[in-house]
């Protein structure tokens, strides 16, 4: 085949629609990442062992709580959010925990890193996947707490009409508003959207600590001593930048608590609320940048020490 | 290794940074009433050391409902002691829950005050009654520390009226308390109403209980309750008030 002849058969090779097949961040690779992540996580036992066990103690709250209707839904809201709590923050260390060993041990890493999936996109489709469930088994929960307070608030709201039954009508309503003013408070919402925010960044911390760890059980116990420690981190640093008379040992230490872990003891905010506290938009909002901030740095930092990992 | 250190660095720098958010938070958390509980070795010796650990975890509304429900059990069993001592605990652990610090009041000094006074273990009915003022003293600090944690709420202003009222028959004392719960924002209607009517039953206050309660039966209808009305004309005969200004008298109220 002469020159001639072979430069007819080759086809121009077309370098602008070559561009356009690849692009090096595709939200559609990402969603498909996301969602492969949610399906494989929602298939675990865990996730359900976890949900229900939240469910169940939601639930018993009613009958752990037979007494006056103030105490009842104090109670009852109290047990409920802080199971909410407890089960959001496990499930995000559990479920995250196991994603990338899993990954590298079934080879899947393999698989998905052979096509043209950068490794920032593999990171941010698997982290959106988790989050995405913490939203889910969230909503199920809240759902749960809710109903179950509706539930004992229309019991007690009947019984106190009955109890009530020929008092003047005012004395009446005026019960029954106490009653009302007890159970479901509207500012509870962003008592429960810190918790999904806490929830996030430990989701996205464990992501960063999977990037270098060995196993999935070191993550988790890794991460089991860093949640203590972050809600310890609001008074290690406080004795840090007060300058106690400490040594310097001890003032290292407490810089690097105070520098290197997060504050969770700011995204405690459902208690106070439970007990009355009006949350106000700016002490939200700020709370609640900062678990974005959180969660985005750690993502980013996971990104960077993956894409420096020997696979 | 690099890319290791490279985040650590970034962690370091990212530290920094948040420092002086999180310290801003903090600030506002204090001022706007989170955060109430001072985490130190009081607390510590106070709660245990699981429960110390469960309270710095997040946990404290619920570590502070599971000592609730023991003081319940303790009520039940007459245990006063172990009742005063875990709802010192659970008020530490929730200071802005008023439920506590209302429910702890009431169970000194209105329960364990009655149980101490008809003590049958103790023959001498003079320490009968100094062990009944000591609960009443008892519910009455509950009240007092509860106001000064919620300075804002007039729930506990209202509870301690009560208090002064039926418990020490100081109606002095219970009046200042029900005008200072009318005071707040959120008071109930009849705070002002209650300010008035205990004092009316002070000596040498009468002249200023009259015009409080006057007032309030000017105020209209909705004021008049038979109450207000039987003090207004107890008050009117006392400081013999001219027949033209005093209220009318009405088919069920007559003097």
């Amino acid at each position: 085949m002469t020159d001639a002849e072979h430069a007819s058969t080759l086809q121009p090779f077309d370098t602008s629609t070559s561009a356009k097949r690849y692009r090096a961040f595709s939200p559609s690779r990402i969603y498909a990442i996301t969602t492969n992540t949610v399906t494989e996580l929602t298939r675990l036992k865990v996730f359900y062992v976890l949900l229900v066990f939240a469910l169940v103690l939601i639930g018993s709250s009613i009958f752990m709580a037979q007494f006056s209707f103030q105490q009842e839904f104090q109670i009852l809201k109290d047990v409920s959010l802080g199971a909410i709590s407890i089960f959001t923050s496990l499930l995000a260390i559990v479920a995250t925990a196991r994603l990338l060993p899993q990954d590298m041990e079934d080879r899947t890493v393999y698989t998905i890193l052979a096509k043209p999936v950068t490794r920032f996109e593999y990171v941010l489709g698997k982290i959106t996947g988790v989050l995405l469930l913490l939203a889910i088994s969230t909503l199920v929960m809240v759902a749960a707490f809710v109903l179950v307070l509706y539930m004992r608030e229309q019991a007690v709201l009947q019984v106190t009409a009955r109890q009530l039954a020929g008092a003047p009508p005012d004395h009446i309503a005026e019960a029954l508003r106490a009653v009302r003013s007890a159970a479901f408070n509207i500012n509870i919402v962003p008592g429960i959207i810190i918790i999904y925010l806490k929830a996030c960044l430990l989701a996205a911390l464990t992501l960063f600590v999977s990037t270098f760890a060995t196993s999935n059980i070191f993550t988790i116990v890794v991460m089991a001593f860093i949640y203590f420690i972050g809600h310890l981190e609001a008074t290690a640093r406080e004795y840090w930048l007060q300058a106690h008379s400490s040594g310097l040992i001890a003032r290292a230490f407490l810089a690097v608590v105070a520098l290197l872990f997060p504050d969770l003891q700011a995204f405690n905010l459902v208690d106070d609320i439970v007990a009355g506290t009006v949350i106000s938009l700016a002490l939200f909002t700020k709370t609640a940048l900062l678990g974005v901030f959180y969660t985005v740095v750690y993502t980013l930092l996971a990104a960077v020490v993956f894409y420096g990992k020997e696979l | 290794m690099m890319r290791g250190l490279v985040a650590l660095a970034v962690l370091i720098a990212v530290g920094l940074l948040k420092l002086p958010v999180e310290r801003n938070l903090a600030a506002l958390h204090r001022q706007e009433h989170f955060r109430g509980v001072e985490f130190n070795l009081d607390l510590r010796e106070k709660i245990g050391q699981l429960g110390f650990i469960a309270a710095l975890s997040g946990f404290r509304a619920i570590v502070a409902d599971a000592l609730f429900i023991q003081a319940y059990s303790a009520w039940e069993n007459t245990e006063w002691g172990r009742m005063l001592l875990l709802f010192r605990q659970i008020t530490t652990l929730q200071p802005r829950v008023l439920l506590f610090w209302d429910t702890a009041a009431w169970h000194m000094a209105w329960n364990a005050s009655v149980a101490a006074m008809n003590d049958q273990k103790q023959p001498r009915l003079a320490l009968r009654v100094k062990a009944q003022r000591e609960c009443f003293a008892l519910g009455k600090d509950f009240l007092e520390r509860g106001i000064k944690n919620n300075p804002d709420r007039p729930e506990l202003y209202e509870a301690l009226a009560r208090l002064y009222k039926e418990k020490y028959k100081d109606h002095e004392r219970a009046s200042e308390y029900y005008a200072k719960a009318a005071a707040l924002p959120e008071a109930a209607p009849w705070d002002r109403r209650f300010s008035a009517y205990e004092l009316s039953y002070c000596e040498r206050r009468e002249r200023e209980a009259y015009e409080r309660l006057r007032s309030l039966y000017d105020e209209g209808e909705k004021e008049r309750l038979p109450t207000l009305v039987k003090r207004l004309k107890f008050l009117e005969d006392k400081l013999e008030i001219p027949q033209e200004q005093r209220i009318p008298e009405t088919g069920s109220f007559k003097r």
